[in-house]
């Protein structure tokens, strides 16, 4: 069998999906948001670089390269926040980020 | 290359200027520079927006990356004057809570930076970038006061949901970029001519819904409540306002610029967004009693209003949603320099029944909070009326009347609630307890956006002419 561009979108799309329900469905821990936050964007680099060896083209190879070091900086924020924040509640529980209801 | 420098220059110096100030603050007397390093980035923030101001023409720098034209010039100006006017107001509470680190002022630089390169990306990879640089800024500034249990949950909210609307955002970069085999936004406007490819249509749609989080219109709404409440109020006030600018403005980039080609795709998305956010931010803001809750869903009811605008998919819509932005903006500074004076015993008070009888206390500033409230709900002949005007007759002429009559009645429902907060102030029953305290800034900024208010019915202050050149360089 032929691993062609489909396989690869495909793949990509399963991940993405899956990040969304692991950060939508998730009711534990929040650095499991932030894994499914990773694995977003882990998604979006598969398709970028199918993309870009399909047709070719670079840029969408060098994106990729954007995206892996703003993915780092976003998730080094979101640990410094996290451990702020378990400062202050003393726990990341998803649910017991409650004091604001919304 | 020197051109293409030239060309970024505002946003280069800024950059420097955020640079220079972090490390004078780091090595000299860290908090105690506060005080100055506000009052020099406002006046930088200033300066730049009258040199953008005075710029002509349009160019591009870097291959197509980076487009300086009227359009940019017209959110840059608006950005970088309402953030130096919410760093202004927000000084006095910053420094009475014990929050004026020097790091504000220098991550409020950052997030402007951002913004400034959001409103002129050409590319999908500067639009990311620069949506980037504004995002990371903005989620330190929300969990700013890092002692506090409400600010760093905002904080945590905003940056989880914030990390999903970039991830919905790249999806959809990354379709647009496979099918139409560019990031250019050039590149993709002849891609999208003739027989256009589905998975341009998707990328399109997921990028829009992206986009839809960081100017919190509805259904992609629900973390603006609670982190409008939860953050302090001058991170607020700035949430409010300049990233609201930038995003929509960059909306209006990407439609225009890279898929201007086919408004009929995208229009009816933008239309569906506008009408849910118009009567989400009017009916759900009914029984909110804070009244920072109640301005979360005050501005969302008023983004429905911008994309109203943008949903025409006329040159003359591109114009009333620059309009109703610029009018958006000033209300809201007006309105949150009088919340951010609120307190009771030295501490800061969002309940909305403490205004009980406020004027009979403070006649003045009851007056202005009046106007303000009444131009928020579009009572003419306040400034807000204009905005709606605008973007309804934009509605009217593009042949979306419905979206017209959807507008007047969540307008007509949101008037329930603006309404409430000055009935408290003067006809509430018991009497009411809070202070508000000014300092010179804020008591300018309460009574000089009341006036404005009332005032640019005259002639907007020449805003019109200004708003069509911008729309004009961005539809052609």
């Amino acid at each position: 069998m032929n691993i062609g561009l489909e396989h690869y979108l495909a793949v990509a799309a399963a991940l993405f999906v899956i990040g969304i329900f692991g950060i939508f469905l998730n009711r534990k821990n929040v650095i499991v948001i932030l894994m499914s936050i990773e694995l977003m964007l882990l998604a979006v680099n598969i398709n970028l670089v199918a993309f870009s060896s399909l047709s070719g083209d670079l840029v969408g190879q060098i994106f990729t390269m954007l995206i892996l070091t703003v993915a780092a900086a976003e998730a080094a924020i979101g640990l410094a926040i996290l451990v702020v924040f378990f400062r202050n509640r003393g726990t990341i529980e998803v649910e017991d980020a409650n004091v604001m209801k919304g | 290359m020197t051109q293409d420098l030239i060309t970024i220059l505002p946003e280069l110096l800024l950059a420097l200027y955020a640079m220079a100030a972090l490390m004078l603050a780091v090595y000299t007397s860290k908090d105690g520079l506060t005080g100055l390093l506000t009052w020099t980035t406002a006046g930088v923030m200033l300066a730049l927006a009258v040199v953008i101001a005075l710029r002509e023409g349009s160019s591009t720098a870097f291959g197509g990356l980076f487009t300086e034209d009227a359009f940019g010039r017209f959110a840059k100006v608006t950005i970088l004057v309402s953030a130096a006017a919410v760093l202004l107001i927000s000084q006095r509470f910053m420094a009475k809570r014990g929050i004026a680190r020097f790091e504000y002022p220098v991550l409020i630089t950052l997030s402007v930076v951002g913004m400034m390169a959001m409103v002129s990306a050409g590319d999908l990879m500067a639009l990311y970038m620069g949506l980037e640089l504004q995002s990371l800024a903005l989620y330190v500034v929300a969990s700013i006061q890092r002692d506090s249990l409400r600010s760093t949950e905002a904080g945590l909210k905003y940056f989880v949901l914030g990390a999903l609307s970039s991830g919905l955002l790249l999806y959809g970069a990354s379709l647009v970029y496979g099918y139409a085999g560019t990031t250019l936004f050039s590149g993709i406007t002849t891609a999208v001519q003739g027989d256009m490819p589905v998975g341009l249509v998707f990328g399109l749609v997921f990028m829009l819904s992206g986009l839809a989080f960081k100017i919190s219109a509805a259904p992609f709404h629900m973390w603006t409540p609670d982190v409008y409440e939860g953050a302090p109020t001058p991170v607020t006030a700035f949430f409010a306002t300049a990233p609201k600018v930038a995003a929509m403005a960059l909306i209006a980039r990407l439609t225009w610029d890279a898929f201007g080609g086919i408004p009929g795709q995208w229009a009816q998305v933008l239309a569906a967004l506008s009408v849910v956010s118009m009567f989400v931010g009017a009916i759900a803001a009914i029984g909110q009693k804070d009244i920072k809750r109640l301005m979360a869903y005050s501005s969302i009811a008023h983004m429905g209003f911008a994309l109203m605008g943008l949903a025409a998919g006329t040159a003359y819509g591109v114009q009333a949603m620059l309009i109703y932005m610029a009018i958006y903006v000033t209300m809201n500074i007006g309105t949150f320099a009088f919340i951010l004076s609120l307190e009771k015993a030295g501490q800061p008070v969002t309940d909305l029944t403490s205004l009980n009888q406020f004027a009979k206390r403070e006649p003045l500033k009851a007056l202005a909070v009046l106007v303000l409230m009444f131009s928020l709900a579009g009572v003419p002949p306040m400034l807000g009326f204009f905005g709606k005007f605008y973007v309804l007759k934009a509605a009217v002429d593009a042949g979306m009347t419905w979206l017209a009559v959807a507008g007047v009645v969540a307008s007509v429902i949101g008037a329930f609630y603006y309404l409430r907060v000055v009935f408290y102030m003067y006809f509430g029953t018991t009497e009411g307890d809070v202070e508000s305290r000014t300092s010179p800034v804020e008591w300018l900024a309460l009574i000089g956006v009341a006036a404005v208010v009332l005032l640019a019915v005259v002639n907007l202050f020449g805003l019109e002419p200004v708003a069509l050149a911008a729309a004009q360089s961005l539809v052609g």
